[in-house]
C-alpha cells in the first residue's frame, strides 16, 4: 500500500481540514472553554458536530452505526484536532473507547455506542495508575463477588475521566501486579457507587481526574471480553491511544511550524525580515526535515495496524516517539524565534507547547518508546 | 490485486530459482560490491552468475523499458520486485552510477539514439561511469565550475581539472558538466559524455582519511568530444545536472532502503551492551532510523505518482547523510577497542573504522548539509532571501 492518502481518505482530510479549521479554532475552543474554566474541557455542541460528520463512531462497526474505518482515517481527524488544538473526547472516546468497547458483547456495544456515536456522551479510559506510562503494571483489583465483581484501586491522568459516561477500566482479576496475564477490562458507568474523581486541570486546560475505585459493585454484564484474557485487548486499546496521539502529535507540530515559520516571513529586525538570517534558515530546514519524517511513520504505523501486520507493534513506539521528538522540538523551536512575544499569553505558540507536553506523556513519552522500540529489537 | 500477487509469486520464484546464496547477504564492503565495466573482475562465480541471470530479465534496471535493457515494471511492481529482493537479502546484482545517476538524466533528456545505446550498456553491466562535477575552486558552488570546452566545429577540446570524481580510475566513461559559454554562468554549461581512455585524460586517486582512495583528482589537457555527445541543450547542462542531483541525493540519502539504515540493534548485541547510557543512545537512533525508512519509502511512492515536491531529495539527503554519520559513530561506540583495529583480519582490515571515517564524505559530497538545508529554506518554506 503507498504511503500517502486514497482517494476518500484525501476527500476526508479535505472536509476535516476545513471543518476544525473554522469550527474547532484556538478562539471558539481552547481559548473559549478554558476562560471560562470549563469543567469539562471541551465543548459538547461541538462534540455533536462530530456526530453529524459521522465521525463519532469511525471506527465503530456497520453494524453497530459506525464507518468502520481504520487508524489512517482517525488520524486524520486527530492531525486537524492537533494542528487547531481543538479540545476534543475524540481521542479517548472515539478512538480508544470504541477499540475497548468492539471487543465486547452486544449488549455492551448496544449499551454505550448509541451515545458515543451521537455525540450525547463520551468515554474514558483508565489504565495508568502513577504519573508515567506504565500499562505493564496493573494493581487496580476487581475480586470476583456474586454474579459481578468488586474494583478496589485507583488509576491516573484518565483524561476527561470526570465528563465519562462511562470509564474503560483495566483491572487485575487474577496474578501479581506486574502479571502480563490476568487482567480484565470494565465499562464502568460513570454513576456507580463507590468512585471519586480528583478533576484536575492540565497544562494545555485538558481535564483530567485522578480516580479512586472503593468497592465498586460491578455486574457481570460490564466485562468486556474475557475475565482474565484481558490484555491483548487492552494492547489493541494501547496501541490505537499511542498512534492516534502520534498523529496529533504531528498536527500539533506542524501546527506550530506553521506559525511560526509565518512569523518568520513578517518580522524584521536590523531592518530585515528575520527569516533571512541562514541560522534561523537552517534551523527551520531541519525542523520541516524532522515533521516530515515523524509524519511518514505515523502513516506507516497506522497502515500497518490497520492491516493487522506483525510489525505493527515496533512502528507505533517509533511512530509515538518520533513523533514526540519532532513536535516537541516545533515547539521549543517556535517559542524561540517568536522572541519575547512568545512568552505571551496573547500568542498562540505557547498553548502549543503546552499541549505538545501533555500529548507526549499521554500513552508513553519518547523515553518509554524508545526502550519499547531496544527491546523489540532484541536488545 | 491479483494480478500484483501473481507477479509477487512469479518474482518470489524467479529469485528462489536464480539468485545463488552467497548474494543472499549484504555486499561486505565497496570492494565487495558489483560495479561492472569494461575492466571489472568478478569476486566469485555467484556473483557473475547473479548479474547475468538478472541482465537477462532486465532486473537490473527493473523499471526501466525494455527497450533500452530494463523490465519495463509499473512503479507498483517494481515496488514488490525491491520488497521480494529484501526479503531474501538478495543484494543487488549491479551498483553503479550508471543506474543511479546518468540513466534517469538519459531517460528524461537523452535522444532515442543515445537511450538505446547508452541505457543498454548500463543496464548490462557493460561500462562503469563516473561523474565530473567539482573542480578545486568550486565544491558548494559548483556552478562557477571553469573547464572550459572550445568549440572546433564538429567537436568540443576539453581543458580543466575535476576533482572528488568517485571511482574515475576505475571507470569507462564519465558524464561531465563542462562551461562552454564564458559570458554565462548557469546557462553557460554544458552536459558531456566522453571515454577516459580519450587521449588526454588522467586520474590521479586521492588518499583519504579512510586510508582508500575511492576519489580521484581528473585532469583533461586537450580533450576532444564529439558533438553528439552532449545531453540536452547547448548550454542548457545545469537542467540536466540540477535533475541528476536529485538522484544523487535520492541515493546518498539511503531512501531506496537497504541494509544500511536497518535497525542496529542486532549488529550490536553480539558485543552486549551493557552500558546504559549508549544502549539508550542506540534506541533513540533506532528511533529516528526507522521512521526515516518510512520516509524514503513515501518519498519513493510519491514521487512515482508526482505527489512528491521536487526538492525533497534535499531534505532526504540532509536527513540520511546525517543519520548515517551518527550509525556509524555508535557503531565505533559499541565495538570498542577492536573497531580501532586498522589492517587486522578480523576486521577485514579495518572495514568498522575506514567505514565510520568514509561516512564522513556522505554529508558533504553531492551538496553539503548546509547546502540542503539552504535549498530547503529557499524551495519548500520560501523564506524571504534564501
Amino acid at each position: 500500500m503507498p504511503l500517502y492518502y486514497n482517494e476518500d481518505q484525501a476527500m476526508l482530510a479535505d472536509t476535516v481540514t476545513g471543518f476544525m479549521a473554522d469550527a474547532g479554532a484556538i478562539k471558539p475552543q481552547l481559548r473559549h472553554f478554558r476562560d471560562m474554566g470549563c469543567k469539562d474541557g471541551f465543548g459538547h455542541a461541538l462534540w455533536k458536530q462530530f456526530a453529524e460528520m459521522g465521525l463519532t463512531g469511525m471506527l465503530a462497526a456497520e453494524a453497530d452505526g459506525g464507518l468502520a474505518m481504520g487508524h489512517v482515517e482517525a488520524g486524520i481527524v486527530l492531525k486537524e484536532i492537533g494542528r487547531n488544538l481543538t479540545p476534543s473526547p475524540f481521542l479517548t472516546t472515539s478512538v480508544m473507547g470504541v477499540t475497548a468497547l468492539s471487543g465486547g458483547s452486544d449488549d455492551l456495544r448496544g449499551r454505550w455506542l448509541p451515545g458515543v456515536i451521537a455525540g450525547d456522551s463520551v468515554l474514558a479510559v483508565a489504565i495508568d495508575e502513577s504519573p508515567k506510562h506504565r500499562p505493564e503494571r496493573i494493581a487496580c483489583r476487581a475480586e470476583k463477588a456474586g454474579n459481578g465483581f468488586r474494583l478496589s484501586g485507583s488509576k491516573a491522568f484518565v483524561v476527561q475521566g470526570a465528563s465519562a459516561e462511562a470509564i474503560i477500566v483495566a483491572a487485575r482479576t487474577s496474578g501479581s501486579d506486574s502479571d502480563a496475564e490476568g487482567i480484565t477490562l470494565f465499562a464502568v458507568p460513570k454513576d456507580a457507587a463507590g468512585i471519586s474523581h480528583e478533576n484536575l486541570r492540565l497544562v494545555d486546560s485538558a481535564m483530567a481526574s485522578n480516580i479512586t475505585f472503593d468497592n465498586v459493585e460491578l455486574d457481570g454484564d460490564s466485562v468486556i471480553g474475557d475475565v482474565d484474557g484481558g490484555r491483548s485487548l487492552l494492547n489493541k486499546v494501547l496501541g490505537a491511544g499511542r498512534i492516534g496521539a502520534a498523529a496529533e502529535l504531528t498536527g500539533v507540530g506542524q501546527g506550530a511550524f506553521d506559525i511560526t515559520t509565518a512569523y518568520l516571513k513578517t518580522r524584521k529586525q536590523f531592518g530585515r525580515l528575520i527569516g533571512e538570517f541562514q541560522a534561523l534558515q537552517h534551523r527551520a530546514a531541519h525542523l520541516y526535515s524532522e515533521l516530515e519524517i515523524a509524519t511518514a511513520v505515523v502513516i506507516k504505523a497506522q497502515q500497518l495496524l490497520d492491516g493487522g501486520s506483525e510489525k505493527a507493534e515496533l512502528m507505533v513506539s517509533v511512530g509515538k516517539a518520533k513523533a514526540a521528538r519532532a513536535c516537541n522540538l516545533a515547539v521549543r523551536e517556535g517559542v524561540q524565534m517568536h522572541g519575547g512575544v512568545g512568552m505571551t499569553d496573547e500568542y498562540d505558540i505557547g498553548l502549543y507547547m503546552k499541549r505538545d507536553r501533555s500529548l507526549t506523556e499521554f500513552m508513553g513519552d519518547q523515553y518509554y518508546h524508545a526502550e519499547r522500540v531496544a527491546q523489540l529489537n532484541g536488545y | 490485486m491479483s494480478d500484483l500477487d501473481g507477479f509477487r509469486q512469479e518474482i518470489r520464484e524467479w529469485l528462489e530459482a536464480n539468485c545463488p546464496a552467497e548474494m543472499r547477504e549484504p555486499a561486505r564492503d565497496e570492494a565487495d560490491v558489483c560495479w561492472g565495466g569494461r575492466n571489472f573482475t568478478f569476486k566469485n562465480p555467484a556473483q557473475k552468475a547473479w548479474l547475468e541471470a538478472c541482465v537477462a530479465k532486465g532486473y537490473t534496471v527493473p523499471d526501466w523499458p525494455e527497450a533500452y535493457g530494463g523490465a519495463g515494471m509499473s512503479p507498483a511492481q517494481a515496488k514488490i520486485w525491491r520488497e521480494e529482493c529484501a526479503r531474501i537479502g538478495a543484494r543487488p546484482p549491479l551498483s553503479s552510477f550508471g543506474i543511479w545517476m546518468l540513466g534517469p538524466a538519459l531517460l528524461k533528456f537523452g535522444t532515442e539514439e543515445q537511450k538505446v545505446h547508452y541505457l543498454g550498456e548500463i543496464a548490462r553491466g557493460e561500462i562503469r561511469w563516473c561523474q565530473g562535477y567539482s573542480e578545486p575552486g568550486s565544491g558548494s558552488d559548483l556552478v562557477s565550475l571553469q573547464t572550459f570546452g572550445e568549440d572546433k566545429g564538429d567537436h568540443w577540446v576539453v581543458n580543466g581539472q575535476k576533482i572528488w570524481t568517485s571511482y574515475a580510475d576505475k571507470a569507462d566513461w564519465i558524464f561531465c558538466l563542462v562551461r562552454t559559454d564564458k559570458a554565462n554562468t548557469y546557462q553557460g554549461i554544458s552536459f558531456l559524455l566522453f571515454d577516459m581512455t580519450t587521449p588526454g585524460v588522467t586520474t590521479k586517486p586521492i588518499k583519504l582519511i579512510s586510508g582508500n582512495s575511492p576519489f580521484c583528482e581528473t585532469f583533461f589537457d586537450d580533450v576532444k568530444v564529439p558533438k553528439h555527445q552532449i545531453v540536452g541543450a547547448l548550454n542548457r547542462g545545469w537542467d540536466v545536472a540540477k535533475y541528476l542531483l536529485g538522484h544523487e541525493r535520492e541515493m546518498i540519502s539511503g531512501a531506496g532502503g537497504g541494509d544500511r539504515l536497518n535497525a542496529i540493534g542486532a549488529v550490536v548485541a553480539r558485543n552486549g551492551l551493557d552500558d546504559p547510557i549508549l544502549r539508550a543512545e542506540l534506541a533513540m537512533f533506532d528511533v529516528d532510523a526507522l521512521a526515516f525508512s518510512a520516509m524514503g519509502e513515501k518519498f519513493l511512492d510519491e514521487a512515482k505518482v508526482g505527489k512528491a515536491h521536487p526538492a525533497q531529495p534535499n531534505m532526504l539527503k540532509y536527513a540520511g547523510t546525517e543519520l548515517n554519520k551518527r550509525r556509524h559513530e555508535l557503531l565505533m561506540s559499541a565495538g570498542g577497542a577492536t573497531a580501532l583495529e586498522w589492517d587486522s583480519e578480523r576486521t577485514n582490515g579495518g572495514t568498522p573504522a575506514r567505514s565510520w571515517l568514509r561516512t564522513k564524505a556522505n554529508s558533504i559530497e553531492g551538496g553539503t548539509s548546509e547546502v540542503m538545508l539552504n535549498v530547503v529554506a529557499k524551495r519548500i518554506l520560501d523564506l524571504p532571501g534564501a
